[in-house]
Parts: structure tokens; sequence; C-alpha cells
């Protein structure tokens, strides 16, 4: 435990309005010895909620000595929204034992940090938390939605000369979040590592259709019609991995998990404005039987002509397993070598 | 007299702030505050009903697949759904993976820490529970986080991802399993179940969940009192008085958990009246939530959460926090894994409770037997699942109508009222455990649940963050994010 040594790569860890999930997902990190890894990394965790013996008293003196210039902070990382309301005084998220709004908090804070990371899609865009009539007027640290902006402003760079480091999702996967702070710690990560949302590229530059176990089903358009069927969500249940970017089929969850290997749609969690999509979640908007959001870089007439080609072509295994919630039809085992 | 203010409060789950009145080293009179509001009641009104099922996990990180399941069994009473014994069976394995992740979680990384404070320098189990317990890098500490990294495998498996799984439907569950992932899963529980069998209790778990009373938990610990992780706070409960501290207000709420294809509870619910030993059934229509002290919009008299009402008043005079008080039946109740195993009459832990009330020993103790009880029943729910057989039935589209949902979190009971007219959500009201155990007062003035139990706590010399506070903060496991959604 460290209340400031000047060697490591300090982090602080604060939330705002959010849900703790990116905490607890973060926790979840495939490795053996989660504090070992960090601290081989160089990382050196000043404070985080769930992690550090600090309470009251102690906390409110270690974020003074920062705001004063007097602790290093190499990236200040803020989990879930920005509570603006209401009416502009941030009291929806008083600090506890501070009197003093979060926001105002960030914003002190941000200024002194080398990197600025929002954990999760309520700290990259405002999140869950900015849906319906956002109650709270929740925005992210640097963007509210797609729209630049947010708590720090558009123009806002940390003292490394980056913008706010956007490791979208809802919650974000504990790699994304392990892999950028190892690569900041190394010195490694720069503005050509960001997407134009400022999403790191590393795991933004694949979309959740990359991987996914249901592709054969995608193949032929052979649909689920109802939750714990086997095949393609696209058509009918709401699903965008086609269009999402994000590793979650590559690089999996939990192990061996990911939303469509689970068997529910992806709702886009790592994306601007996910949490009003405008139709229920399960339902895949269409227009004349064609739905509206089609995969990422194609052109709708090909769509609709291989669509309806590959409906024709469906093998009977594929169309019959893609409507049950198990194997049906298994694959033929053919008496010949494969050639 | 004088007052402390107590803040940031870490190590629970979300913001929490704690105003303290003290006079001759005793707290005399506590207020707690939720400090943060977020407002998915105020959210999920005008949504396609079915839709709760992508928010309501997003209220909470630590605790996402309860308030799925709580979602869940409202929209199946609003469409008068069942659901297949596989879905119910795999629901449950979901639910307890968390639940007892939770338990996990709280005992390494959000309880035990505190006891390795300077303020505890001089007592003969410092050392250790340093060596243990010290935040990043206790030998216990460290080795619970990679035990829970593996112990959330199974809901890759079960749930694709956790947390905020959307794999729990009012019909069932969205992830059929097959015979050889059903083996695979429990092999992943036996590992766990290695983990707290050689780390934590260093018994079997039949052998610590079938003591059946205090004379014999502390027979059974004087034969090796630091061997195992709950001997060592055993240890601690006696050095440290912990048996004394923090009593709640004796009566203890649970809806019952874990719910069985023949309509039955693993873990029975009711309502426990620790003074007269009493078990009475729940009654939900007396449930009532009191917005007197919350910075929330009055309505005159405290509402059943049907008609409940959500709306933020920042300038009110009077309140303290974002939380509203529910009681029941007009008494403030505590509720967490006291509650399950009173109402289900585990032996210990009644004993316990009928020698020490609810306090800082007891709920630490109720939530370590509940891991050595709970795992056996995943075990057995596991190999109940029929390959081949139904996961999941469809839900129609809801269109008019109520629905409730009750459910039993990792730290108390869950539930979740909605009201929905022409196919859209006209209510969702959510009342989470702590939203009772860390009530404000109510319209009479009685304090919640953690107010009373902070009454009386010591604060020594110079203390600003009272080390017994903090114990007794804890013990309920508090989730404050849930509290004010």
């Amino acid at each position: 435990m460290s209340m400031g040594a000047a060697a490591g790569f300090n982090v602080l860890w604060l939330q705002s309005g959010g849900c703790g999930g990116c905490s607890m997902s973060l926790l979840c990190a495939d490795t053996t010895d989660f504090h070992g890894q960090l601290r081989d990394a160089g990382i050196d965790l000043l404070w985080h909620p769930s992690l550090s013996i600090e309470s009251g008293h102690e906390l409110s003196t270690m974020l003074d000595r920062i705001a004063d210039g007097r602790l290093r902070l190499d990236a200040l990382c803020i989990e879930g929204s920005l509570l603006r309301g209401p009416h502009g005084s941030g009291r929806f998220h008083v600090l506890a034992g501070t009197g003093i709004p979060m926001i105002h908090w960030v914003s002190r804070l941000a200024a002194r940090a080398r990197h600025v990371v929002a954990v999760g899609s309520c700290a990259a865009w405002g999140g869950v938390t900015a849906g319906g009539d956002n109650p709270t007027d929740a925005c992210g640290l640097q963007f509210e939605d797609d729209r630049r902006g947010g708590l720090l402003g558009a123009d806002f760079r940390s003292e490394s000369g980056l913008p706010v480091i956007n490791i979208a999702g809802c919650p974000t996967h504990p790699s994304w979040v392990i892999d950028t702070l190892m690569a900041l710690a190394a010195e490694s990560f720069t503005a050509g590592d960001l997407d134009q949302l400022g999403r790191p590229r590393f795991y933004a530059d694949q979309l959740v259709h990359h991987g996914c176990t249901r592709n054969e089903y995608y193949e032929f358009k052979a649909s689920a019609e109802k939750p714990s069927d086997l095949g393609c969500m696209m058509e009918h249940m709401g699903c965008k991995g086609t269009q999402v970017h994000a590793d979650c089929n590559t690089r999996l969850w939990n192990g061996e998990g990911s939303c469509t290997r689970g068997g529910y749609a992806c709702v886009a969690c790592t994306e601007p404005g996910f949490q009003e999509p405008g139709h229920p979640f399960q339902q895949t908007p269409k227009l004349a039987g064609i739905p509206i959001g089609l995969p990422t870089d194609m052109p709708k007439a090909w769509f609709v002509a291989l669509a309806s080609l590959s409906k024709s072509a469906t093998p009977r295994r594929v169309k019959l397993n893609a409507v049950a919630d198990h194997l049906v039809v298994t694959p033929a085992v053919r008496k010949t070598r494969l050639k | 007299m004088t007052r402390l203010l107590v803040g940031p409060f870490n190590r629970v789950e979300g913001d929490l702030e704690v105003t303290l009145d003290i006079a001759d080293g005793r707290v005399t009179s506590a207020r707690v505050n939720a400090p943060m509001y977020r407002g998915f009641e105020q959210i999920l009104r005008g949504k396609n009903p079915h839709d709760a099922l992508v928010y309501v996990p997003r209220i909470c990180g630590i605790c996402s697949v309860s308030q799925s399941v709580a979602s869940a069994r409202a929209l199946a009473d609003l469409g008068g759904l069942e659901m297949p014994p596989n879905g119910q069976h795999a629901t449950n394995v979901i639910l307890a993976t968390e639940n007892l992740a939770d338990h996990l979680t709280h005992f390494y990384l959000f309880f035990m820490p505190d006891f390795t404070r300077p303020v505890y320098a001089s007592r003969a189990w410092h050392a250790e529970a340093e060596r243990r317990f010290a935040p990043q890098t206790g030998e216990q500490t460290r080795a619970a986080i990679a035990a829970r990294q593996r112990w959330f495998t199974l809901l890759g498996t079960l749930a694709g991802k956790w947390p905020h799984t959307q794999s729990i439907e009012p019909g069932g569950s969205t992830r059929p399993i097959e015979a050889a992932e059903r083996v695979r899963l429990l092999s992943r529980v036996r590992e766990f179940r290695a983990f707290l069998e050689r780390q934590l209790f260093a018994a079997p778990l039949e052998k610590v969940s079938s003591i059946a009373s205090e004379a014999e938990l502390w027979a059974w610990h004087a034969q090796d009192p630091w061997r195992g992780d709950f001997r060592l706070f055993l240890s601690m409960v006696k050095d440290a008085a912990l048996e004394r501290l923090g009593p709640g207000p004796g009566r203890y709420l649970s809806y019952g958990a874990y719910p069985q294809p023949d309509g039955g509870f693993e873990l029975g619910g009711g309502v426990w009246h620790a003074q007269r030993a009493v078990l009475s059934r729940l009654d939900e229509a007396a449930i009532r939530e009191d917005a007197t002290h919350a910075w929330l919009a009055d309505s005159a008299a405290p509402r059943h959460p049907l008609d409940g009402l959500t709306l933020p008043d920042a300038d009110k005079p009077d309140a303290y926090t974002w939380n509203k008080a529910p009681r029941l039946a007009g008494e403030v109740v505590e509720t967490g894994a006291i509650a399950r195993q009173l109402a289900s009459a585990q032996p210990l832990v009644r004993d316990a409770v009928a020698r020490h009330g609810g306090t800082v020993y007891t709920r630490v103790l109720a939530r370590l037997i509940e891991l050595a009880r709970v795992v056996p029943m995943m075990e057995r729910w596991l190999q109940q699942l029929q390959s081949g057989e139904s996961y999941c039935v469809p839900s129609p589209h809801f269109t008019e109508g109520v629905g409730v949902g009750l459910s039993e979190a990792a730290r108390g009971s869950l539930g979740h009222w909605i009201v929905a007219i022409r196919g859209q959500i006209a209510n969702y009201q959510i009342v989470a455990p702590t939203t009772w155990n860390f009530s404000p007062r109510d319209a009479a003035g009685t304090p919640g649940a953690l107010e009373q139990a902070l009454e009386g706590a010591p604060v020594q010399e110079g203390e600003l963050t009272p080390v017994a506070v903090q114990h007794i903060v804890r013990s309920f496991d508090p989730c404050m994010v849930c509290t004010v959604h």
C-alpha cells in the first residue's frame, strides 16, 4: 500500500454516477495475482474505492495533496457519469465528507493528471445514467453521447497532450482497462492508438460480430425468433453485433462468455447513446421487412441480395437449429474422406 | 457533545456519509446519508416493460444479477409466466454465484482490512491479520481475488458475462447448458468449494453448516483458534467485543431465497422477531416507503411501492439523504444473510442471535454460514439440469397490469414493482436491501436500522473515522448504488 511514493505510475480511481460495475468487472481480470500484475507493470494504485484501506479524512487529505500538486497523479480513472444536476449545481453527487460536488473534484484533479481515463460508457458518454430524459443531467468526461464536450470540454487535453481516453463498455472489459493502464505506464500509448471517439483501438477496431459463434446462422440468415434460440439474433432479436466496435467475441468475458454466446443480443454498450436506441432492445427495427441497422461497411442492395440468396440456400440443419435451444440436427458424418 | 462527519466511506458499494453526534466517547445519534442520486425509476418510465431487463442490472455492478432476477419476476408476475425447471435451476445457480461472490468479496476485501489498522497494533492477532488481510498485499486477500475470478467463470458460460448479464428472462434463462458443460461447471463449483474448505473454513463445508449451537462453535474454534480465516475472525470477535457491537432493531425480513420448481424455497422467508423468537409470514401489502427525510418530493403519506413516487427535491428542508425509509407495517426491519438464516431456521445463527442480537459478529457469521450452506445446493441444482429440455419460455407482449418481483440479494430483500399501461412502464419502483438497512428517520422520527445500530458505538480519543463505526457500517455490507438507484 502506498500513499504515493515517487517511483511508480500513480493511479487514482474515483466513482461517480455509475454502478461500480466496471470496478467489479476489473477484479475479474484474467490473472492469478491481480495486485501482483499491477505491481509488475509499475502501477501504483494510490486509492480505489473497493480496494483501499483509507477512509474519510485519510482520503480527503490525499485528494487535497493531489489537487495542490504535492502528490503526482499519472492517471485519473473516473468510473460513472458526471452528474451536473440539479440546475448545474452538481448536488446529485456530493463527495461524502467534503461537501463538494463530485464534478468539481473531477475538474480540479483532471487539471493535475498526466492522463485522464474514462472507465466505462458512463464516464465516456453518460451511459445508462443519461437514459430517459436524463433526470440528473449526466454526461461523460469529454462527450455527451456522441457530441464532444461533456464535463471537461471538447478542447480538454491532459498534461500528456492526449484527450480523455474512453475505455467504453457497460461494464468495460477488465482486459481493456489493464491493457490501457499498462501501455500508459510503459509510455507506449499515443494519440494514434485512439479511434475517433477516443477509444483504445486495440479493442475498438474490432466488431462484436468477429468470432461470434452464431456466424454460420448469420451467413444463411437463419434467425432466432425467441430468447434461448440458437440462431442469429440480428434479424429479429435486436442484435447490433455487426455494427458495434468491440472484441467481445474474440477476447471473451469471464473465461468463456460474451453476450451473443450467452443467448442475448448485443445492445451496443461500447457505443455512445446505446441507452436510448429508439426501439425496444430485443426487437430489430425494420423497413419493408429489412433491418434498418445493416452491417457496418455493407451496401444495402448487396445485403438484400445476399440475404435472399443465402436464405434460399439454408441447409435444413441450420434452419431447424436456429429456432431451437439445443441442436436438433447435428452435422452429417460422411463416410468418405474429406477432400 | 461533538459532531463528526464521516466520509468518504469506502469498501462499501457506492457512496456513503455518516453524521455522528458523540458524547462521553459514545455515539448518541447517527444520520446516514446516501449522497448520490441517479434516477432509474424516472429513467424507466415510458419504456417497453421488457426493456427493464437491460436497464435494471445497471443499477448495480456488485449485485446486477439480483436486480435482473427481481425484474424478471416482476415481469413474470405481470405476464403470468412460469419458468421451466431448467430455467429455474440455471437462474438460481447464476444468482447464487453472484451472492456468494459478494459474501467472499465482503469478507476479504471490504470487512477484514479494518483489523489491520494501527489502532489494533497491540493485539495478539494483529500481525497475522496484516499478513492475511492487508489491502493489496495480504496473502489471503490476493488468494480471494484469484478465487473470485475463477468463480465468475461460471457466469461466462451460464450468463454470457458478469456483471450486467441479460441471460435472465421472465421465462427462464437464454443460455441452455449441454451435458459436457454441466460437468465443467460442476468442476468449477468444486474448485471454489476447495478454496473455502482450505482457506476460509479449514474444514468441510458440511462440517461448518452442521454446527448447531454457539457452544459447539466455540469448542470447535478452541481446537485451533487461528486455523483458517473464519476461526481467526472468531478470535477477533471475542478480543474486540464484536458480539456486542452494532445491535440492530431485532426484526428481520427475508422474501425467501432460491425458489424451486415445486413452489418452495431453498431458504424460506418471513419476518423473524428476535425478542419473541417467532417467525411470521411476510405481508407484502404492508410495505410502505416514507420520504419525509429524503430529498424527494413528499407525497403526504408513506406509499406502497405500486403507488410509489420518486421525484428529486434537492432543497427540501429536514431532508438529509437520497434514500427513502421503507417500513413493514410501520416497523423498522433489518435484512440480509442474517435474516435468511434466521427465517430458514439455521440453528447456529438462531442461537447466536438469541444470545447477542443482530450485531457485527452475527451478521458476518450468518454470511459465512450461508457460503457453506449454498455451495452444496448449487452442486445439486446443476445436477438437476436436464439435457434437451427447455430453458426458457418466450415472453408475451406486456401491455397492462401490475407485477411484483421479490428476490434475495446477498445483502438482503430486494423488491421490484411495475405498473404497465398501454405497453409502457407507467411506474417502476425498487426497494433495495440497503434501502431498508440504511433508511433515514421516518415521519415519526424513528431512525433506520443502521442509525439504530450506530447508537452507543464507542469512539476513541482523536478518532476522525471511528473504527467501531467502520465495523458496524460494513457489517451490513451496504450497497449504496442500489439504494439510490
